[in-house]
C-alpha cells in the first residue's frame, strides 16, 4: 500500500474479515511523540484561524489553530490539540505533518483533504479504528473556513459540499457515498467508519435511506 | 500464594515468549517448565509490535488470572496420559469420571451444595446463557417475565435480548450511582408472570457487591416462602428462580449458596487462578433448565458433550485453593488497592471514583480520570509495562461505551476517562509503588494533549442534552420505553 505498511510487524489479522488490530509503526510513533502539539493555550490573536469540531461526549474533540501566510495563501503554522483515542491523537498529529510539510499546504488544497489521506500517511488503521480518525480533515476545513471569514473571502467559504448530515461530526452526504463505495453498505459499518449518528441518532433514518440508495447505485438492486 | 510479578532476572527472560509455550506443549520431560512458564510470562512479556522486554505490571486480574502452578501439576496426568473419555466404563474412562467427581466436591464443598447440582460449562458466558436461557425456556408455561439488573454482564443481557425475541418480557432493574440495585424497585417489579431474577454477585467493571441474601429473602417473601435457613437446602419449584454471575466473587466472597439463598449460580475457571475454557453452573435440584446443547448423556443431558476432563480437574483444584486463601489474599489487597486509590487521588488531580467506595471487591479500582481517554491511557501505561482496562467506547468494538457505567447515571464525557485497575496473587508492594510513580506523568502528557477541560462541579447527573449538539440526549443515554 505505502512505504509504512512494508516495514509493519506482523500483526493480528482476523482470517475472516482480514481486519487488523495493531497498529503500525508510524501510527504508534506519531501517538508516543505528538507532532506540532499546541503547548499553552494561546491568547485570542496569537493564531490566525480557529477549528473544533466533535464533542466530549461522543469522544473525540479536535481542536487547530492556523498561521495563514496571506501571500502564498499557504498554511504556515499548524497546532493541534486532540481528545481522544490512539488513532485520533496520531491522526491529527499526521494532519499537522501534512499540513506544514514542503513550504505549506495551499489553502485550497487544505479544503480538500479526506480521512483516506490521513489514513494512507499512517500505514492504515486497525479496522475498528477507522472511525477515530475520520475528524481531523474536518477540524481543518473549519479552521481553514474561520481564516476566510476573518480575511472577508467570502466566497472562498466553502460549506460542506453537500448536505451536512450529522452537525457534531459533521458528517456528510458525500461521505456517506464515499463509505459506501469503500464497501461499507451497512449502517453498522458506515457508522464504523464516519461515526455519523453516535450523538445525534436523530439521522439515522436518513443515512439508512442514503446508504440503501447508494448500495442500489454502486452494487445493484439488494436480493430480498 | 500464587507467582508475583516482582521484575525478576531469570535465565528465562531473554527467551520469546512463543518459544516458552512450546516447550510445555511439546517437551514435556522438563517437568520443571510449566511453573516456571507461570513465573516468567507476566516477567518478560512481549508483545508483537515492541522489541525491547519490560518491566510487566499485571492489574488486570479481573479480565483474567495466570494459572496457579499447583492447578497446572494437578491437570497435567489427564491431557495425555489419563486422556480416557468419562463415560467409558473401563478402567481409563472410570479414572476420569473419578476425577471429575473429585473436582465436583471441591466445588460443592465451596458451594455447600449437592454434588449433582453443579453442570460444567465451556465458559462462564455459556454458564450464564444456560441459566437465563434455560430456566426461562423450560418455565415459559408459568410466565414470560424476566428482572435482570442494568449492571449484569454480556452475557446476562444478551441472552435476555434473545430471549425478548422469542417473547419474553425483560425488565431492567435500575442501580444508584454507587452500583447497588435499588431494592425497592425489585419489590415493585415482582409479579405472577415472574419466572426469573438476575443480580450479579459482584460487578466485574466497578467490583461492587451486591446484598444477594437480602434479595433473596425478598424473592423468598414474595414467594410465601420462610427465611434463610443456612443449612439443609430447599428443593421445592416455586418461581421465581434467583440466578446470581459469581465469576468476579468467587475468589474474595462467601459463595455458600445456602447462605445467600441463589437458585442458580454461575462460576468461572480462568478468574481464579484455574484454566481458561471452563465454566460452572450451580442449579439447585428442583430448578427447571432446559438446555442449550443437545447430544449424549452427560450431566445429565443439561450440559452434553464429553467433559472437559484437564479443565474440570484445574477448575476444581483453583476453586478450592481460591477458598483456602480467601481471608488473607482479600485482607493483603484490600490494603494494596487502599494504597493506590490514596496515592492516585493525592497525585492526580480531577480524578472521580466509580462506583461506590463500601460495598465493593478488595482488589478493584476504578476511576475516572477527566478530560483525557482511557484508550490513550491504557495505551501509554502499556508502554511502561502496566497493564489495566478501560470503560471507554474507543475500546469497545462497537462504538458504545460500558453500559455499567452508563446505568451508574455517569456523564459519558466520564466514562472515556474511565481506568479500572484490579489486583490479584503477583501483585506487590512495588507494583503499587511504580504505578503510582509512571501514572501521574503520563495524566499530565495526555492532558497537555487535550483540548477538553471538563468541570468536575458543574455536572453530576447524565450528560447534560446541551453536550451533544441538536440538544438531545444520546439514544444510548436515552431510558428505554417500558
Amino acid at each position: 500500500m505505502t512505504r509504512a505498511t512494508k516495514h509493519r510487524k506482523p500483526d493480528v489479522v482476523n482470517p475472516r474479515t482480514g481486519g487488523t488490530w495493531a497498529y503500525s509503526r508510524t501510527v504508534r510513533d506519531h501517538f508516543f511523540k505528538p507532532r506540532n502539539l499546541l503547548g499553552e493555550l494561546p491568547e485570542r490573536a496569537t493564531y490566525d484561524a480557529e477549528g473544533i469540531v466533535g464533542s466530549p461526549a461522543c469522544g473525540d474533540v479536535m481542536r487547530v489553530w492556523l498561521r495563514v501566510d496571506p501571500k502564498t495563501d499557504r498554511i504556515k503554522e499548524f497546532k493541534w490539540r486532540t481528545f481522544g483515542c490512539a488513532s485520533a491523537i496520531a491522526s491529527t498529529s499526521m494532519l499537522s505533518v501534512m499540513a506544514t510539510e514542503r513550504g505549506g499546504m495551499k489553502l485550497d488544497r487544505a479544503l480538500a483533504v479526506k480521512p483516506q489521506d490521513i489514513l494512507k500517511r499512517l500505514g492504515g488503521l486497525p479496522t475498528r479504528k477507522v472511525h477515530c480518525s475520520v475528524l481531523g480533515d474536518k477540524a481543518l476545513r473549519a479552521a481553514v473556513n474561520d481564516w476566510f471569514k476573518k480575511t472577508e473571502q467570502y466566497t472562498r467559504i466553502v460549506v460542506e459540499g453537500t448536505r451536512v448530515l450529522d452537525p457534531n461530526t459533521k458528517v456528510t452526504e458525500t461521505d456517506i457515498e464515499e463509505a459506501v463505495l469503500e464497501g461499507a453498505t451497512t449502517l453498522e459499518a458506515v457508522q464504523q467508519r464516519t461515526k455519523v449518528g453516535v450523538g445525534y441518532p436523530q439521522c439515522l433514518p436518513d443515512v439508512e435511506e442514503l446508504i440503501r440508495f447508494y448500495r442500489e447505485k454502486y452494487y445493484g438492486p439488494d436480493r430480498a | 500464594m500464587g507467582p508475583r510479578t516482582v521484575c525478576r532476572k531469570s535465565l528465562l527472560d531473554d527467551v520469546p515468549y512463543t518459544y516458552l509455550v512450546t516447550l510445555v506443549v511439546y517437551d514435556k520431560v522438563i517437568t520443571n517448565i510449566p511453573e516456571r512458564v507461570a513465573r516468567a510470562v507476566p516477567l518478560c512479556y512481549n508483545d508483537a509490535t515492541s522489541a525491547m522486554p519490560k518491566r510487566m505490571c499485571y492489574l488486570d486480574y479481573a479480565a483474567t488470572t495466570p494459572l496457579n502452578p499447583e492447578v497446572f501439576r494437578a491437570m497435567e496426568p489427564y491431557f495425555a496420559e489419563e486422556f480416557g473419555n468419562p463415560s467409558s466404563l473401563y478402567g481409563l474412562g472410570r479414572r476420569a469420571k473419578l476425577a471429575i467427581e473429585e473436582s465436583i466436591k471441591k466445588i460443592s464443598d465451596t458451594l455447600n451444595c449437592r454434588p449433582g447440582e453443579i453442570i460444567f460449562t465451556g465458559s462462564a458466558t455459556e454458564a450464564d446463557n444456560l441459566a437465563v436461557m434455560g430456566a426461562a425456556r423450560a418455565n415459559r408455561r408459568a410466565g414470560n417475565k424476566i428482572i435482570a439488573s442494568a449492571i449484569e454482564h454480556k452475557a446476562v443481557l444478551s441472552a435476555c435480548n434473545a430471549l425478548r425475541a422469542e417473547g419474553f418480557e425483560i425488565v431492567e432493574l435500575p442501580v444508584d450511582k454507587h452500583g447497588l440495585v435499588k431494592i425497592g424497585d425489585l419489590k415493585k417489579y415482582l409479579d405472577k408472570k415472574t419466572i426469573l431474577v438476575s443480580v450479579m454477585y459482584a460487578n466485574n467493571e466497578i467490583g461492587t457487591v451486591q446484598p444477594i441474601r437480602e434479595i433473596s429473602e425478598i424473592i423468598r417473601k414474595f414467594r410465601g416462602e420462610p427465611k434463610i435457613k443456612d443449612q439443609g437446602s430447599r428443593t421445592g419449584a416455586v418461581l421465581p428462580f434467583f440466578h446470581s454471575d459469581a465469576v468476579q466473587a468467587l475468589q474474595f466472597l462467601d459463595c455458600d449458596v445456602q447462605k445467600l439463598g441463589v437458585d442458580l449460580l454461575t462460576l468461572s475457571g480462568h478468574k481464579v487462578y484455574g484454566p481458561k475454557g471452563v465454566g460452572a453452573l450451580y442449579a439447585r435440584r428442583g430448578v427447571k433448565i432446559s438446555p442449550l446443547n443437545y447430544g449424549g448423556g452427560q450431566q445429565e443431558r443439561r450440559r452434553p458433550g464429553t467433559e472437559n476432563v484437564p479443565g474440570i480437574v484445574g477448575f476444581g483444584e483453583s476453586v478450592r485453593l481460591a477458598k483456602k486463601n480467601r481471608r488473607e489474599e482479600s485482607a493483603r489487597l484490600k490494603k494494596l488497592r487502599d494504597k493506590l486509590e490514596k496515592g492516585i487521588f493525592r497525585n492526580i488531580p480531577r480524578i472521580l471514583l466509580t462506583g461506590g467506595k463500601t460495598s465493593r471487591l478488595p482488589n478493584f479500582l476504578n476511576v475516572s480520570i477527566l478530560d483525557i481517554e482511557g484508550e490513550a491511557l491504557l495505551l501509554y501505561l502499556d508502554e511502561k509495562g502496566i497493564a489495566v482496562s478501560t470503560g471507554s467506547a474507543c475500546n469497545s468494538e462497537s462504538l458504545e461505551p460500558s453500559h455499567v457505567l452508563t446505568a451508574l447515571g455517569l456523564p459519558y464525557e466520564y466514562i472515556h476517562g474511565s481506568i479500572r485497575f484490579t489486583l490479584g496473587h503477583g501483585t506487590t508492594e512495588n507494583d503499587i509503588d511504580y504505578v503510582l510513580h509512571e501514572l501521574p506523568p503520563l495524566v499530565k502528557k495526555l492532558r497537555s494533549i487535550s483540548p477538553v477541560n471538563l468541570n468536575p462541579n458543574e455536572r453530576k447527573e447524565t450528560s447534560l442534552p446541551k453536550a451533544f449538539v441538536g440538544g438531545q440526549t444520546p439514544h444510548f443515554l436515552r431510558k428505554k420505553k417500558k
